[in-house]
C-alpha cells in the first residue's frame, strides 16, 4: 500500500502528472471571482469563505479522473486488483495519494489567497483547519466517483454530476466554519461533522470504490 | 409461495399486468376524490385564504418523492444481495417517478410561497434539501443511462443509490444546520402521532396521499414491466442476428 502510494505521488510529480493544475485553477478561480463580482473589500470579505471553499472543492474535482483512468487503460488496475493488496487497499492509496497532491497544496495555499478575497484575520486559522479537515473527504468520495465512472468513455462531466451532490455535507459544514470563524463565532462544531464526515468517508466509501472497481473490470 | 416468485420476469408480468389498470384506475378515482373534495368542498383558511388547497398536490407529491428514494433503495439492496433483474428494474423504473414528484413539490411550492412568503424561492432547509435530492435523482438517472451493459448499470447504480442515501441524510441534517428554515413544520407528524392540519383539511388531504401512493406503484409496475419486455426484445434481435 505504501509502495502503491510512492508509485502514485511519484507520477503525479514528475512530468506529465498535473501536479501543479489543480492548484493553478484554485488560484484562477479566485482571482475571477472580485473581477466577476466587483472589488468592494467588505462583500469580498463577507463571500471569501464561500468562495474559497467552492474553488477548492472544484480545484479538487478537476483532478479526479485521472485517479483510476490512467491505470485503467495502461491495464496496471486490473494488475493491481489481482494483486494481494486487497482492492479496498487500492482505492484507499489511491484517495490518500489524490489528497496528498491535490487538497493539501490547497490547503497549504489557501490562506495565501484568503487575503486576495480580504478575509476576516480572526478566519485564516478556521480556514486552514477546515480544509485540512475537509478536503481528505473530497478526496476519497471523488475516489468514490473515479471507481464509479472509470469504464465509461466520456465519464469526466458525467462524475462532476454524480461527485457534486456528495460534497455537499462537506462544503456546508466547511464553509460554516470558516464563516463562523470570520464572525468571532464559535466554530467548533461544523469542525467536528467535518471531521466526521471525513472518518466516515474513509471508513465506508473505500469498501464502496472497490465494488464498484470490481464491477468496471469484470 | 414466498415473495420471491414474483422476481421470476414471466411471473411478475402475468401477475401485475392484470392488477396495474385497476390500481391506476383505483389511483384516479381517488385523486379525483381527494382534489374535488379539496378545492371545492372546504373552507378557505383564514389567513391563508384559498392557497392553502395546493397542500393536497403539494404534500402527496413531496411524501412520494421521499418514498420513491426509499424504494430505490431497497431495491438496489434486493438487486445487490440477490441478483433478482426485476428487482434492478424496478429501482431504475422509479427514479423518473421519484424525479417528476421532486419537481411537483418543487413547483407547487414555488407557486404556493409566492402569494404566501412573497417569494418563488427561499434557501430554507427543507427547499434545499428537496433541491439536492433532485440532484441525487439526476445524477442516478444520468449513470444508468450513461452504462450500456444492463448488468454493470445495475450494479453501479445500486452502489450510487446506498452511498446517496447516506449523504442525502447528511446533507439534510447539514442543510438544518446550515439556516434556519421559513418552512413550517410537518404536517403529518407520525413520530409524535399528533397532526398539524385541521380535520376538515386533513381527510382529504390523507385521500390525496393514497391516490399518489397508488398511483406511485401503478406506474412503477408499469415502468418494470416496460424494462423487462425492452430487455426481451433486445434478447431476441441479438439472437437473430446470429
Amino acid at each position: 500500500m505504501i509502495a502503491l502510494l510512492r508509485r502514485d505521488l511519484a507520477l503525479a510529480v514528475r512530468a506529465g502528472g498535473g501536479f501543479g493544475l489543480g492548484l493553478a485553477f484554485f488560484l484562477i478561480v479566485i482571482v475571477l471571482v472580485p473581477l466577476g463580482v466587483g472589488p468592494d473589500a467588505t462583500l469580498l470579505g463577507a463571500i471569501a469563505p464561500g468562495m474559497l471553499w467552492v474553488a477548492a472543492l472544484l480545484a479538487a474535482l478537476l483532478s479526479l479522473d485521472r485517479i483510476f483512468a490512467l491505470d485503467f487503460e495502461d491495464g496496471s488496475l486490473p494488475l493491481l486488483a489481482t494483486s494481494p493488496l486487497p482492492l479496498e487497499g487500492v482505492a484507499l492509496a489511491k484517495g490518500v495519494a489524490h489528497w496528498i497532491t491535490t487538497g493539501l497544496p490547497l490547503t497549504i495555499a489557501a490562506p495565501a489567497l484568503g487575503f486576495l478575497l480580504n478575509l476576516q484575520p480572526s478566519a485564516y486559522v478556521w480556514l486552514f483547519a477546515s480544509l485540512a479537515l475537509g478536503t481528505p473527504a473530497l478526496s476519497m468520495i471523488g475516489t468514490f466517483g473515479a471507481a464509479l465512472t472509470v469504464g465509461l468513455r466520456r465519464g469526466g462531466l458525467l462524475m462532476s454530476l454524480l461527485v457534486l451532490p456528495l460534497y455537499l455535507p462537506t462544503l456546508i459544514f466547511g464553509a460554516e466554519a470558516v464563516r463562523r470563524g470570520a464572525e468571532g463565532l464559535p466554530a467548533a462544531t461544523p469542525l467536528l461533522m467535518l471531521a466526521g464526515i471525513t472518518l466516515g468517508a474513509f471508513a465506508l466509501l473505500p469498501v464502496a470504490a472497490s465494488a464498484a472497481l470490481r464491477v468496471n473490470l469484470r | 409461495m414466498s415473495i420471491w416468485e414474483y422476481a421470476n420476469p414471466k411471473k411478475f408480468i402475468a401477475t401485475t399486468t392484470p392488477v396495474v389498470p385497476w390500481v391506476l384506475w383505483l389511483s384516479v378515482a381517488l385523486l379525483a376524490i381527494g382534489l374535488i373534495w379539496g378545492f371545492f368542498f372546504t373552507p378557505d383558511d383564514f389567513r391563508q385564504g384559498s392557497t392553502v388547497k395546493i397542500i393536497y398536490l403539494h404534500v402527496p407529491a413531496a411524501l412520494m418523492a421521499i418514498n420513491a428514494w426509499f424504494m430505490m433503495l431497497v431495491a438496489s439492496l434486493i438487486w445487490l444481495v440477490r441478483r433478482h433483474h426485476v428487482s434492478a428494474l424496478a429501482a431504475r423504473a422509479a427514479a423518473p417517478v421519484g424525479v417528476v414528484m421532486t419537481l411537483i413539490a418543487l413547483f407547487t411550492g414555488a407557486v404556493w410561497g409566492q402569494p404566501m412568503w412573497g417569494t418563488w424561492w427561499a434557501w430554507d432547509p427543507r427547499l434545499t434539501s428537496f433541491l439536492i435530492l433532485f440532484l441525487f435523482y439526476l445524477g442516478y438517472i444520468a449513470l444508468w443511462q450513461a452504462i450500456e451493459d444492463p448488468d454493470t448499470a445495475a450494479d453501479l447504480t445500486s452502489v450510487l443509490c446506498i452511498v446517496g442515501s447516506v449523504f442525502a441524510m447528511l446533507s439534510r441534517y447539514a442543510v438544518n444546520f446550515w439556516n434556519q428554515g421559513l418552512h413550517q413544520g410537518t404536517s403529518v407528524p407520525v413520530v409524535t402521532g399528533g397532526r398539524s392540519v385541521a380535520d376538515v383539511f386533513f381527510v382529504p388531504l390523507v385521500v390525496c396521499m393514497v391516490a399518489f401512493g397508488t398511483l406511485f406503484i401503478a406506474l412503477v409496475l408499469m415502468g418494470t414491466a416496460t424494462e423487462i419486455r425492452a430487455r426481451r426484445i433486445k434478447a431476441l434481435e441479438t439472437r437473430m442476428r446470429g
